[in-house]
Parts: structure tokens; C-alpha cells; sequence
């Protein structure tokens, strides 16, 4: 049995459920945008996978390239509003604190 | 006797490194620890992007998620929480639920990888891409890519903006 397309595949459906837990459950913000870079990967794992074995079709690598500049973009304004929200809600990053725009 | 070649070893190793940490991610009580195991979960995942003929993209990878995001992660843990309270701002909720829907996604998708009939090349190549992937960014794909430029640049002035303090003028 050789490594093929399925077991990349499996390693990325892992990655994203790893996310997908982290996210669900943690309450610090931080937490949360550790499990959305978890899920990113898994998404570039696969795009990456589908490129390479559909014999040189660049067009995964381009977006999984695309998937990472908007990673860092998302980094950069998710942790200026982590450092908002501590500053607003008295020293807490937990989530559950900034609810003030809930019906 | 199976026969195995470095491909495999390469992909068994880095994946048993991906998806420990990528478990230590989700379940480390310590926010610290769960950072940390992100770095693991970002060097494993480069390797498996040379393992798929993906230089470049594991060169990005490195750069711009060790170099950029991951520091910039770090700092705010620090900046956010000291360290002694870690252990209590980091508490989780609804753990038997999220697990069961883990659980299930992870089955669902992985019935779907292992058994959908993937049409695979026989022999994929393994070239430099660096120079199609510049030919692509600047013919085929070059409005996402201006997009993203302007995107970026969004990004940096709103961070800015929502991070600086509040001055008051007189």
C-alpha cells in the first residue's frame, strides 16, 4: 500500500476537525484563532494535494498561496481586535464577556 | 513484507507529527502549550507540502506562518493574559458536544476521501515551481492577486486603527 491522494486527504480532514473542536469549544479568543489556522491548513493541505496529483495543474498551489495571505491578513486584524476587546472589557479575552451587540 | 520507500516513511512520520500536535492544539489546557504545538502542526504541514512537489508553498508556509503568524500570536498571548492566569482564562465549554460533532465530521469526510474514486495521475513529476507560479500570478490569475495586494493593505491600515489607543484631543 503506497502513500497516495486518500492519505493526504485523511491528514487534512484531521486537520480540520482539530480546528473545528478548538473552536467550538474554547472561550479565549486567541484559542479560537489558533483553531481557524488549524482549519486554513487542512484547506491548503488538500488544495496542495489536488495539484500535485492531477499531474501539474498549478492552480491549487495558486490558491493555496492566495489561502495564506489571507491567513496573515486575518491574523493581523483578529489580534488588533483581541487587543480592543481586552482593553474594552476590563483585562478578559473570553468571549463570552464581549456580548453586548446580543438580543 | 511491505516494502516501503522514503515517501512513506517521510509521509508516516511528519503525519503522526501533524496529528499529535494538531490534537495537542485542540486539547492542551494551557494556551501556552497549545501555541506551541501549532509550530509543530505548521513544520509538519511544510513537509508534506515537499512531499507534494509544493516548494515554493512550503518556503511561504515557513515564512509567513512561523516567521509572521505564529510571533505574532505569541505576543498577544503575552500581551493579552499574564502568564498565571493562562490556566483560567483558557477554559473550554460544550466539550461532549463539540466532540460528537468532531467525531462525525471526521467520519463523514474521512468515508469520503478513503472510498470517492479520485482520479490519480500515475506518475506525478516533481519540477521547481517557483517559475510557473510567477508565470500564473502575473497572466491567468493577476486580478486576485492585485485583489490581494489591496486586501493587505486594508488589513494593515484596520489593524492599525483598531489596535492604537484612543487619543483625545482638547
Amino acid at each position: 500500500m503506497h502513500v497516495g491522494l486518500s492519505h493526504f486527504l485523511l491528514l487534512g480532514a484531521v486537520l480540520f476537525v482539530a480546528g473545528l473542536y478548538c473552536v467550538l469549544t474554547r472561550r479565549n479568543a486567541i484559542g479560537v484563532l489558533l483553531g481557524v489556522e488549524l482549519i486554513l491548513n487542512g484547506a491548503n493541505v488538500n488544495l496542495a494535494a489536488f495539484s500535485h496529483y492531477s499531474a501539474g495543474e498549478m492552480g491549487g498551489q495558486i490558491f493555496a498561496l492566495f489561502a495564506i495571505v489571507l491567513a496573515a491578513a486575518e491574523a493581523a486584524v483578529a489580534l488588533a481586535i483581541v487587543l480592543a476587546i481586552y482593553r474594552t472589557f476590563h483585562e478578559s479575552i473570553d468571549m463570552e464577556d464581549a456580548s453586548l451587540l446580543k438580543g | 513484507m511491505i516494502a516501503l520507500n522514503w515517501f512513506d516513511i517521510v509521509f508516516f512520520v511528519f503525519g503522526l507529527v501533524l496529528v499529535a500536535s494538531s490534537v495537542m492544539v485542540a486539547f492542551a489546557r494551557n494556551l501556552i502549550y497549545s501555541a506551541f504545538s501549532l509550530l509543530g502542526a505548521l513544520v509538519a504541514v511544510a513537509v508534506l507540502f515537499v512531499l507534494l512537489s509544493a516548494d515554493f508553498l512550503a518556503v511561504t508556509q515557513i515564512l509567513i506562518y512561523m516567521g509572521g503568524i505564529l510571533v505574532l500570536i505569541l505576543f498577544a498571548i503575552m500581551l493579552t493574559s499574564t502568564i498565571r492566569d493562562v490556566r483560567i482564562s483558557n477554559r473550554s465549554v460544550a466539550e461532549g458536544a463539540a466532540f460528537l460533532i468532531a467525531l462525525i465530521t471526521f467520519v463523514l469526510l474521512g468515508i469520503l476521501a478513503w472510498n470517492a474514486p479520485w482520479l490519480e495521475a500515475r506518475n506525478p513529476t516533481y519540477e521547481p515551481t517557483t517559475r510557473e507560479i510567477g508565470n500564473l500570478l502575473l497572466s491567468k490569475y493577476i486580478l486576485p492577486f492585485e485583489i490581494a495586494s489591496v486586501l493587505l493593505l486594508v488589513a494593515v491600515v484596520g489593524a492599525v486603527v483598531l489596535a492604537r489607543k484612543e487619543v483625545k484631543r482638547p
